[in-house]
């Protein structure tokens, strides 16, 4: 079991309540919410997302994430969350699909782009095209052809060239312009 | 339940009465509603004409609402191949609908009780099979044109003016002198009027505002941020997950099972088995024995399945292998066996010999393969006393019910089958093994169940495309003309098992209008059947693909043993352009498959093709009336293959989404260069050996072309399908520039692994 977080949780205005400073479970962050989990610290974050928190943007594709459709940002780093046991992220900040347009509902650069070049064949591995996509382009704002060979993500309806292109439009600053 | 049926999503609250829905009058708050069927004696009749042949149980539909939002109904599985947005772009164009305003909604499986039969209420529902536009075609542009009619009538008795001195632009009715009125304002008159004794007349396609013109998907917005609920996000709070262990053997059996550190799982509830059904066709029932693990949540069972013991017995596929089959095959074609079927046999290939100048012969093998869906098998299911709700990942909705309805005994219309977004099809999902399963745990609970396969079973237990072996040997007269031709081929069906007659087996394996056929006076095509326990089914392309990699390959084979070029021998060999007629009705244009084997042969700069120290590849083929062509630019440095263009033309009628087709035509062509690159199935002792992407390596972003040039003909003859249309060329087309670029043939798939064997 990770270690019990002792620390008080930031108070937002909105939400008066104030935390117990001693608790059981496993303090995540995700999408900017925080949550606590008192069951099995090994459950993948995956199923967390999906079964528990009923964030199903994050898409179970294979059971060691080879095919990148439960890919996260934890920490801004894209990994798979099916390898990800609840009990590593404690304290860790985590993003899905569903965290990465603006509370007020602007989309990531990324994610216009997608819709900008119809890079999207069935939708089903998306979600984790985009996060891979948002971790590339933090690393290397204008990531190239090279970097973007190297992403992990696979698709059976044939969208590479499309996402090729959508986040080449973004690395060249034109993500939301025709 | 009884006359009411809910005909959108939920979350839309549209219910109507079924005889409110029939006759076209105001819905609810005003609304316009326009649906089109054959109309029940007790209903406000649809007089005759206004059905014609293509309405007979038809009910696609629109609605148009006081506040100018329309609705309109999507009937198609949406598997990725963009029909959400092509069909109710041709219904919009036609009823000249302000497309900002439009909101798309998935109809979900259309049944009607009809004494105890079904009705299908929507007519044809399958997706992902290249025919949902050409259906859509016929009859969906008609229910945009009975809508916008009875708005123009509307506006006319409004302002008092003949219907004929209007005309309607973006959801607003126009007058000669000005006046406007939008859809909205007229929606709740205009279902207050009769229906017109005939269909009004069909738009111009001069008028044509939608059609023709590029639009993203409807379902972008909620797909980039994580909102679209495909089948397997989908939840009741009751719901079970269920997850399985099947038997390595479709027709093995349980022999011993030890679920004790299962059950002691926290939040597993139960352990059950299941068993196919005997005698039951493939896809209709569970695809082999298996436990089920059912868990409060998905975690629990999948970790109760792994703390499961199980023994399984083999059964009598336990013994085949994937490469005995190859080599029965070989040995059937080797001999002179009599083939099952005999195809075609067009003039006498017999004795054409005798004038021949040049014979050449060669055999091509292709490999097994999976369809390797993105969104794994699920379904969700709950069970009532009379009543199933099932959300299911299908293409063909109708077939689903089917097996529903038999496991449950069910009445046609206490079954309700929401078909949400898909995530991917390709033949896959037009089985419903993983349907049955889901329904018969459900009734072994009594309680709703949310069924997920893992991507290992999802390759480990699929319908399987059988691999081939293709021999095929021409004859050539001292014109370099094709005289003869002879096509032999050897493949387990995937019509086996399925209630198919022996004789029509092949219909699957290879079509009798393929190329070279009509063009060669002496041809003949024989198949011959391999005997597999091993499941098949339909598969995305079939039978085009595997045909077109050898009957293309060897065309380029011909050109060299000529010392011609492939382009000149391909045009030969088409000849005038003309319209050949096809065994399966329809007709062959050889002028429409040159062209578009010109342009790609252009785009490329073809005339360079023995300059370049890179490789250039041709291939083209013709589907149902449908052309495309594939030019290919590959480079080889030392063992590494770089795909550096590829560039694709089809010709597929008219276009009703420019930016959709091209997205199927790069789509596919990447999907075709990743099974051709990478992919195969193998079996041993009856075992699949391919248990994840790690040994199903689908083509990484840097194994795939950057780019996919697509090149569309104008044209406006009625819109054939065109969801694997540019599948069949890729291959072949590759295969031919890697000839150019290493001097290696590859007659084998897949491609990379023989061109390292070979290199």
């Amino acid at each position: 079991m990770a270690p019990v977080q002792a620390q008080a949780l930031p108070i937002t205005p909105e939400s008066n309540i104030v935390p117990e400073k001693v608790r059981d479970g496993i303090d995540l962050q995700i999408n900017g919410e925080h949550y606590r989990h008192t069951g099995d610290p090994q459950m993948p974050l995956l199923w967390y997302l999906r079964d528990v928190l009923r964030l199903t943007g994050t898409k179970y594709g294979s059971e060691h994430g080879e095919s990148g459709t439960d890919l996260v940002l934890v920490d801004g780093k894209a990994v798979s969350a099916i390898t990800q046991p609840l009990q590593k992220l404690a304290g860790r900040q985590i993003v899905t699909v569903e965290g990465l347009a603006g509370n007020d509902g602007t989309l990531h650069p990324v994610q216009q782009a997608f819709i900008d070049e119809d890079a999207i064949g069935c939708g089903y591995c998306t979600p984790g095209w985009l996060i891979a996509a948002v971790d590339l382009l933090q690393r290397k704002p204008h990531a190239g052809d090279d970097d973007i060979d190297r992403l992990p993500n696979l698709c059976r309806c044939g969208c590479q060239t499309r996402v090729r292109r959508a986040i080449k439009r973004v690395a060249a600053g034109k993500a939301g312009k025709p | 339940m009884s006359d009411e049926r809910i005909l959108a999503g939920d979350n839309h609250g549209i219910r109507l009465s079924r005889r409110r829905f029939l006759q076209v009058i105001a819905g609810t708050a005003g609304a316009l509603v326009v649906g089109i069927r054959l109309a029940d004696a007790a209903d406000a009749p649809l007089p005759p004409g206004m059905l014609g042949d293509t309405f007979h149980d038809l009910g696609a539909y629109v609605r148009i609402d006081a506040d100018g939002n329309v609705l309109i109904g999507a009937r198609d599985p949406d598997t990725g191949t963009g029909v959400a947005t092509s069909l109710p772009r041709i219904i919009a164009d036609e009823l000249d609908a302000d497309w900002t305003r439009v909101s798309v909604v998935p109809l979900g499986l259309g049944v009607a009780n009809d004494n105890g039969q079904p009705r299908w209420i929507y007519g044809r529902q399958i997706g992902g099979v290249g025919g949902s536009v050409p259906a859509a075609w016929n009859d969906l542009r008609q229910v945009g044109a009975v809508a916008r009619w009875l708005l123009l009538q509307a506006a006319a008795r409004r302002l008092g003016v003949p219907g004929d001195q209007l005309r309607c632009d973006a959801g607003v009715v126009i007058s000669r002198d000005g006046r406007r009125l939008t859809y909205g304002e007229l929606a709740s008159d205009a279902g207050k009027i009769a229906l017109p004794a005939n269909v009004p007349p069909l738009k111009r396609p001069a008028d044509y505002r939608l059609i023709g013109n590029s639009i993203g998907d409807v379902n972008a917005h909620d797909i980039v941020t994580g909102l679209t609920r495909y089948a397997i996000d989908e939840h009741y709070a009751d719901a079970l997950v269920a997850v399985l262990a099947h038997c390595p053997w479709p027709d093995g059996e349980l022999a011993h099972m030890d679920a004790t550190a299962t059950l002691a799982v926290k939040g597993v509830v139960k352990v059950l088995r299941l068993k196919p059904e005997p005698g039951r066709e493939w896809g209709t029932t569970v695809i082999a024995p298996a436990v089920a693990v059912l868990a409060e949540d998905t975690w629990s069972a999948l970790q109760g399945r792994q703390k499961l013991k199980l023994e399984w017995k083999p059964g009598a596929s336990a013994s085949e292998s994937s490469n005995a089959l190859e080599q029965q095959a070989s040995a059937l074609l080797a001999g002179k066996n009599e083939p099952t079927t005999r195809v075609r046999d067009d003039g006498d290939v017999d004795t054409a010999g005798k004038k021949a100048a040049r014979r050449l012969s060669a055999t091509y093998v292709q490999p097994w393969q999976a369809h390797a869906t993105a969104e794994p098998m699920n379904c969700l299911v709950r069970l009532d006393k009379d009543h199933a709700s099932l959300i299911v990942p299908t293409q063909a909705p109708q077939k689903a019910w089917a097996v529903v309805q038999r496991l449950t005994g069910l009445g046609p219309a206490q079954i309700d089958i929401k078909v949400p977004r898909v995530g991917g099809g390709y033949g896959r999902r037009l089985d419903h093994d993983y349907v049955a399963e889901a329904v018969l745990l459900a009734q072994a609970v009594d309680k709703p169940v949310r069924l997920l396969w893992t991507r290992e079973q999802d390759l480990a237990h699929d319908y399987y495309r059988s691999g081939s072996v293709h021999q095929l040997s021409v004859i050539l007269d001292r014109k370099r003309q094709l005289l003869g031709w002879t096509q032999r081929m050897a493949s387990a069906s995937a019509l086996a098992h399925r209630n198919v007659p022996d004789s029509r087996l092949w219909t699957s394996e290879l079509q009798a209008d393929q190329l070279p056929a009509a063009l060669v006076p002496n041809y003949r095509s024989d198949w011959h059947a391999l005997t597999s326990a091993v499941p098949r089914g339909p598969a995305r392309g079939m039978p085009h693909l595997s045909n077109a990699f050898a009957v293309e390959s060897f065309i380029d084979e011909i050109a060299h043993s000529m010392k011609e070029d492939p382009l000149v021998t391909h045009l030969r060999m088409l000849g005038e352009p003309r319209e050949l007629a096809l065994t399966s009705g329809g007709s062959f244009d050889t002028g429409r498959l040159a062209n578009v084997l010109k342009l790609v042969a252009d785009r490329i700069e073809w005339k360079n093709w023995l300059r370049t120290v890179n490789g250039l590849g041709i291939a083209c083929w013709h589907v149902d009336g449908a052309y495309v062509a594939h030019a290919i630019e590959v480079a080889m440095q030392g063992e590494k293959l770089i795909i550096q263009r590829v560039v694709c033309a089809v010709d597929v009628g008219r276009v009703i989404n420019p930016l959709g087709l091209e997205g199927q035509v790069a789509g596919a062509t990447l999907d075709a260069l990743s099974s051709a690159l990478n992919l195969a199935i193998t079996f041993k002792d009856g075992q699949i050996q391919q248990h994840g992407f790690k040994d199903y390596p689908l083509a990484s972003m840097a194994q795939l072309p950057n780019d996919v040039e697509v090149i569309t003909v104008p044209d406006d003859r009625a819109p054939a399908g065109a969801s694997f249309l540019a599948m069949p060329t890729a291959a072949p087309a590759l295969a031919n520039a890697v000839f150019r670029a290493s001097a290696v043939r590859v007659r084998r798939l897949p491609l990379m692994k023989e061109l390292l064997r070979l290199l």
